[in-house]
Order: structure tokens, then sequence, then C-alpha cells
């Protein structure tokens, strides 16, 4: 075992899905000499060549489109969104095709391909380098959303998606780059799979949902609160798309309660989502509303850091969400 | 129509209030809204009005005394009227001694004041849910969570010290009952249908069928008894743990199932008890087919039997004997789910019994007698990181578990490596 940090998790993913697969290849802004604007490919151009490893122009919308392109002509892209602000002149390729491709050929074709892109505020980014953007994604039907927390599950869910035959949007908290650090086993090959949420802390008290940076933020809450005798399962839900309600409704039948953590803003986000599977599926298990903690609903998170502070989650404000939920 | 004066519910979360002065007394006259008493509560200390004009017919509530919210105060009305009884609308509340004869109460429903309602705030679904699951009444539970709620919690802590705890009452599943209880005895009340001394009770078939078999059990198999006990510490937090997971299966998930558990477990470990006698030699059986005592009141008794026990789960043991109790009881049974046990399993505990010596169920080996389940001292033995060994007191929910075996078959010690078996599952079950 060493410990890493998430971003070496995928760097390694990517240098061992490249090894594995002469199929696999990088696409993307920067992605080649420079090793990417957060070093998440570094080495890799050295390691394979420009052929696999390409520098593409700042165009999202054609590094998508080139990756629909050769995943229907038999390779494995990676493609590289060099923040997730950018992905929206990709829209229309990622839901209008890569979505469909399967279910409009009826299975005929396929595009297998990883779109990867860092989220995510609390870096001081301002509005163009902060956003979240799951919950339009998570919306489309013939798109998986990941969103790795660890750097175990960074490597083994990246590994996953470059294997999985259909378009994976694979979206990474960029604040926990190099924040986050973890043990990850040497000399085997991990693979998560698609799909399963993870009790990352079993307790009896709350059901804490969270994904990427606040997962991590969740597990510093939970464990502030347990000295108050306040014992709080926190649940990394990992993949949005499609949503694991087994784990989301085993959990909450053992609480029955629920908070659901996102740093996206609060109307229409993903918490949306949990708390209605919970509403129809666990009412007669609830003890409590089900209560969102998110961002405030403004059109994103402010440059300035006493405001960026004011719009982001952080363990304090979870701690205090959870206080309040325990008591009620 | 006299009019009432109610003690009124002087705040959201006040429930009672003590009278501190009369302004006025019994005869005399009063207008409507004009101040009939002082009421003092740890809140605010007030006025109460009269809630019509008249005369003052009767003060229910001595001075000083605290009563709570809806309790029938006073009666105003024209001399002569019917006057409410106190008793009849507030229990508990001892009427001032009345000058004036009390006539008889008055009838009518809609002058009946409402009994006192506790307020029990919000209930969540969940909350609610269990209730109904468990036939709670919530206001016996103490909420504990925000403004004085019912949480969650508080209802599973009151389930859990519930007094008629470590066994659940026949009619929440617990499939069998004690033969004491079929027969009567036990210290058992006599009922309503209970014959009259002297009288000579009628036999009916399956009374006529259980004393035959009785008789012959003992008169076939020389009987021997062996008594253990239980640690159910482990069984218990598992039962707890997994209740609610089960009854969302739709099963009721009872101890029986896990004395039938570790039955399968030891009847694996020693083949010798899940056998017969024949004159040509014991015969092993490759099958476990358990039965299971139920009672059917004064009709008597009857011995469904699980098949083949030892390829079921706990889940499916739990759901088995569900279904076989509901049936016997409903008379449901079909004739071939009462033949063909290896094994015999009898609750004895249900009535308080701690250990018995039950007749074997012929042509079977042994009877697993089960008895009451209940909170022991026990001394713990601990060992420390050095290795040193510490004594300790500690509370544990025992059983004592009895075989009776034929003594043809087993001998002693094997009867103990059985019962052993039974014992080690039962303390050693998994999380």
């Amino acid at each position: 075992m060493a410990e890493i940090t998430l971003i070496e998790g995928l760097r390694q993913a990517m240098d061992e899905e490249l090894a594995r697969d002469e199929r696999v290849f990088i696409v993307g802004e920067d992605v080649g000499p420079r090793g990417g604007v957060f070093r998440a490919t570094l080495g890799l151009f050295d390691k394979y060549g420009p052929d696999r490893v390409i520098d593409s122009p700042l165009a999202e919308l054609s590094i998508v489109g080139i990756g629909i392109g050769a995943a229907l002509y038999g390779m494995r892209p990676i493609c590289e969104i060099q923040f997730a602000d950018f992905i929206h002149p990709a829209f229309n390729q990622i839901v209008s095709e890569a979505a469909r491709l399967c279910y409009r050929s009826n299975g005929e074709w396929t595009a297998p391909m990883v779109i990867r892109a860092p989220y995510g505020g609390g870096i001081g980014g301002g509005l163009y380098h902060s956003q979240s953007i799951e919950a339009f994604y998570s919306h489309v039907p013939g798109l998986k959303v990941v969103i790795p927390s660890s750097p175990h599950d960074a490597k083994g869910l990246l590994k996953s998606a470059v294997r999985d035959p259909n378009p994976v949007l694979f979206l990474e908290p960029k604040k926990g780059y190099r924040l986050i650090k973890g043990e990850v086993a040497e000399g085997e090959e991990i693979l998560v799979p698609i799909g399963p949420a993870r009790v990352s802390r079993p307790g009896r008290d709350v059901s804490l949902f969270a994904y990427g940076m606040m997962h991590h933020y969740a597990l510093q809450a939970a464990g502030a609160v347990a000295a108050e005798g306040i014992d709080v399962e926190v649940v990394d839900l990992r993949t949005l798309a499609p949503v694991d309600r087994r784990t989301i409704l085993d959990s909450v039948r053992k609480t029955g309660k629920a908070l659901i953590v996102h740093e996206d803003n609060l109307t229409g986000g993903y918490g949306a989502e949990v708390a209605a599977i919970l509403a129809e599926q666990a009412f007669t298990d609830l003890d409590a509303p089900v209560r969102r903690l998110a961002g405030p609903d403004v059109p994103g998170v402010p440059f300035s850091h006493p405001m960026q502070d004011w719009f982001m989650p952080d363990p304090a404000k979870i701690a205090a969400a959870v206080r309040e939920l325990a008591a009620y | 129509m006299p009019a009432k004066v109610i003690m009124p519910q002087l705040g959201e979360s006040v429930v009672e209030g003590t009278v501190t002065r009369w302004l006025k007394r019994e005869g005399d006259s009063i207008e409507e809204f004009e101040a009939l008493l002082e009421v003092n509560t740890d809140k605010v200390d007030t006025e109460i009005p009269a809630p019509a004009s008249g005369r003052v017919l009767r003060l229910y509530v001595t001075e000083g005394t605290t009563v709570r919210a809806g309790t029938l105060l006073a009666v105003i009305g024209q001399p002569g009227e019917a006057i409410p009884d106190a008793e009849a609308e507030s229990p508990g509340v001892a009427p001032m001694a009345a000058a004036a004869a009390a006539p008889a109460p008055s009838p009518e429903p809609d002058t009946i004041a409402q009994p006192a309602q506790v307020d029990l705030g919000f209930i969540s679904p969940v909350v609610a849910r269990l209730a109904r699951e468990h036939n709670l009444d919530l206001r016996q539970i103490r909420g504990t969570g925000a403004g004085g709620r019912i949480t969650k919690k508080d209802v599973l802590s009151h389930l859990e010290s519930r007094p008629a705890a470590p066994w659940e009452s026949p009619s929440l599943g617990e499939l069998f009952r004690p033969t004491e209880e079929v027969f009567g005895v036990a210290g058992a009340a006599p009922g309503a249908s209970a014959p009259a001394a002297g009288e000579l009770v009628q036999l009916d078939a399956v009374r006529r069928a259980i004393a035959e078999h009785m008789l012959r059990s003992k008169a076939t198999s020389p009987h021997v008894t062996t008594v253990m006990e239980a640690d159910m510490r482990r069984v218990v937090a598992h039962r707890l743990a997994h209740r609610e997971a089960f009854a969302r299966e739709g099963v009721n998930l009872t101890y029986t199932a896990y004395f039938a558990a570790a039955c399968v477990a030891a009847l694996r470990a020693v083949p010798l008890v899940n056998a017969s006698w024949t004159d040509e030699g014991i015969r092993l059986h490759p099958r476990i087919h358990l039965g299971i005592a139920v009672s059917l009141g004064e009709q008597g008794l009857i011995v469904p039997v699980i098949k083949d026990a030892g390829q079921k789960s706990l889940l499916g043991l739990a759901q088995a004997l569900g279904d076989l109790a509901g049936r016997a009881r409903a008379r449901k049974l079909q004739p071939d789910e009462v033949q063909g046990g290896t094994f015999t399993i009898t609750n004895h505990g249900v009535s308080g019994s701690l250990f018995a010596t039950p007749i074997i169920h012929q042509p079977q080996t042994g009877i697993l007698g089960v008895g009451a389940l209940q909170k022991r001292v026990v001394a713990v033995e601990s060992r420390d990181a050095s290795g040193a060994v510490t004594d300790s007191i500690a509370i544990r929910p025992m059983v004592y578990l009895t075989l009776t075996f034929d003594h043809r078959i087993l001998d002693g010690a094997l009867a103990d490596a059985f019962l052993g078996k039974v014992v080690e599952t039962l303390q050693g079950w998994g999380p």
C-alpha cells in the first residue's frame, strides 16, 4: 500500500489503461507535453507518444465530437475537458449524440468513451473555474455520471469507466486533487464498479449523503459531532447516474433521518433526486424532514474569498446541519 | 342546559393549572364574562371568566388543587337544573363537599366534557408506522425530540424497555405456547368457561389423543432430561437489529426461529438425535423435519412440522414458523403438515416456567424444552492485555434449555454434546 493523492490515482488509472489497451487514447487541451493544467496526464505523452496523448484545439465541442467518432470507429477515447465550466459547448454532443447512440441504434452501436472534467469550487477560481455541473448531466438517460472522492475510487472507477461500453462523464473534485490522500494497493488491478454507493462510515442517528469534495467534508463533520454523541452514517454516492437506490434506502431505513450535501446550488440540484427517492420509497421510515445543504441559488461561486466561503458548504456548516437534524 | 366552566389550556405547552381562588360561591349569581376564579400555572396567573350568566350551581375543585386542562371546574345555570357528575366528567378529580344534593348526571352526550387530550406534537411517519406495528399507545412514551416530539429512538427504546420484553406475547406471533397454558394450570386464574367444582368435563377427540400419546410415549422411551443455560445476548441484539428488515419482507422474526436454527445446527452435529428406535436398529433420518408445538387454546395442542428445516435460512425458518402457526390457529393445516417430524421444540417459558421435562413426541429421540428468557446476574470472566483474568458481574438475558431424550438411543454425553451445540450456536450468534 502506498499513500497517494487523488490526482495520482487518476494518472495511474490512465497509465495502466493506456498500457493495457492500445485502443485507449487521451485527447484534450494541454494534456500532451504539458501534462494537463492540473498535471493529471503528466508523463503520459513521453511514455505513449503524440498519437495516444493528443493536444486539442480550445474547442470542447470538437473534443467530445472527436471522441464520439473515434469510439464508433472502435477506439476507447478519454476526453479531458479542462474545467467542467467549459463543458457546455459540448452539451449537444454529449446529450444528443453520445448518450443516445445505444438506444437510438437498438444496441447495435455504442459510444464507449470517458469524458473527464474537474469540477467544483473553493479554489479561488471564481465564476468560470468553480462550477458544479452534475445535475445537468445526471438528468440524461444513457449517460453515466461518476464522481470519486478518494484516490482508490478515483483509480478504480476511472479504469472501470474506460472499459464501460457506454459514455461515462467522470467528474473530478479538483479542490481534492492534492488535498485528498489515501492508501491505494500496489501491484494489483483496482477496478471499482460503476453504480454502487459506499457506506464510508456506519452510524445510527443521521444519514449523510455526499460525493466528491463534500464527501470528504462530510466525514470530517461526522467525526466532529461523534464527540457529542451523534452517530452519523456517511454514504459516498460515487455514481450519480445510475443512482444506487438500495444503499440510500437501507441507510435511511436504519436512521430515519437524511441530510444531502452538495456544493452545486440548491434548486434542481442532485439532492432533490435523493430527497425524492426517500419521499417516494421510504416515507414510513422517515423520522424527520429530509434536509439539503447546498450552495446558495446564485449564478456562480463568487471570486472574493469571504464570498466564496459564504457559498461553499464546509465541515462546520455540515456539522451544524447534522446537529439540527439529530435534535429534531 | 347548564353552562360548564372547563379548565382552559393556557398556553401551548401548559397542560395543567392550579385553582388559587374561587371568586364566587355556590349559589352566587354571576354575569357572563364576570371573573369566576383565579388560576395559576407555571407560566401565568389569570382569571377565568364565566361563560354564561346565571347562578353558580356547583364548584367541583377545591382551592389549591392542580388539575389538567379540560377538567370540569364549575357549572353555571338556573337553580333546579341537572348538574353533571364530576367523576363522569373528569376522572380523578374529587368534587368539593357539595352543599346541594347531587342530582343524577346529565346523560346527553353533547354535554359531556372531553377528557384531557395530551398533545403528542408532530408524529413522524416512522413513529406512526412503529406505533401501528407494535400496537403502542404513544401517550405512554416520553418524547425527547425538538419540542418534546416523540422520535423513532424514543419508540425503539420504549420497545426495548417494555416489561413484557424478553418474550413477545403469543398474539404477536410467537409460535408455541406452553402445555401448562393449554391445560389451564400453572396458576392460571379460572376463566369464565372454567368448569364448576364437581362437574364432569367431557373428553373430546383431541384430549383423548393427547392422553393416549403421552402414556404411550412414557411407556415406550426411558426419558432422561439434561439442562443447560444459554446467554442470549447476541441473539437479542441480532433480533433487534433485523426485526424491521424481516417485517418489511412480511416476516415476524420471533425467538423461535433462532431456537429452530440452533436445533438444526445441533442435529447436524449429532445426527443420532435426529433418529428413531426400531427393533432392527436405530434409524438415522437423512432430513431434518422440525416439529413445533402450537397451542390451540382450549382446543389443545398441535405440532406442525417445518419440513426440511435443515435447508432453511433464519428468514426461511421465521417465514415457515409464521405460516404454520397462523394456519394452525386458523385450523387450516393439511394433515401431512403435522406428520413426519424428526425432532420437536416446545416452549414452556412463555408462562414463566424456567425449565421442564417435556414428553417425547414418538417415534422421535428427543424434545427441546425452552424456558423463560429472563435477565439474570452472571459472573463473567475477562482477560486483559497482560493475560490476567478478571471476574465481573454482568446482567445477561439467560434461558434454560432442556433436552429430554430416549436413553435407549442416546447416552448422557452425546445428549450433552447436542445441547451444548444448541447453546454454542445461540451464544455465538453472528452479527
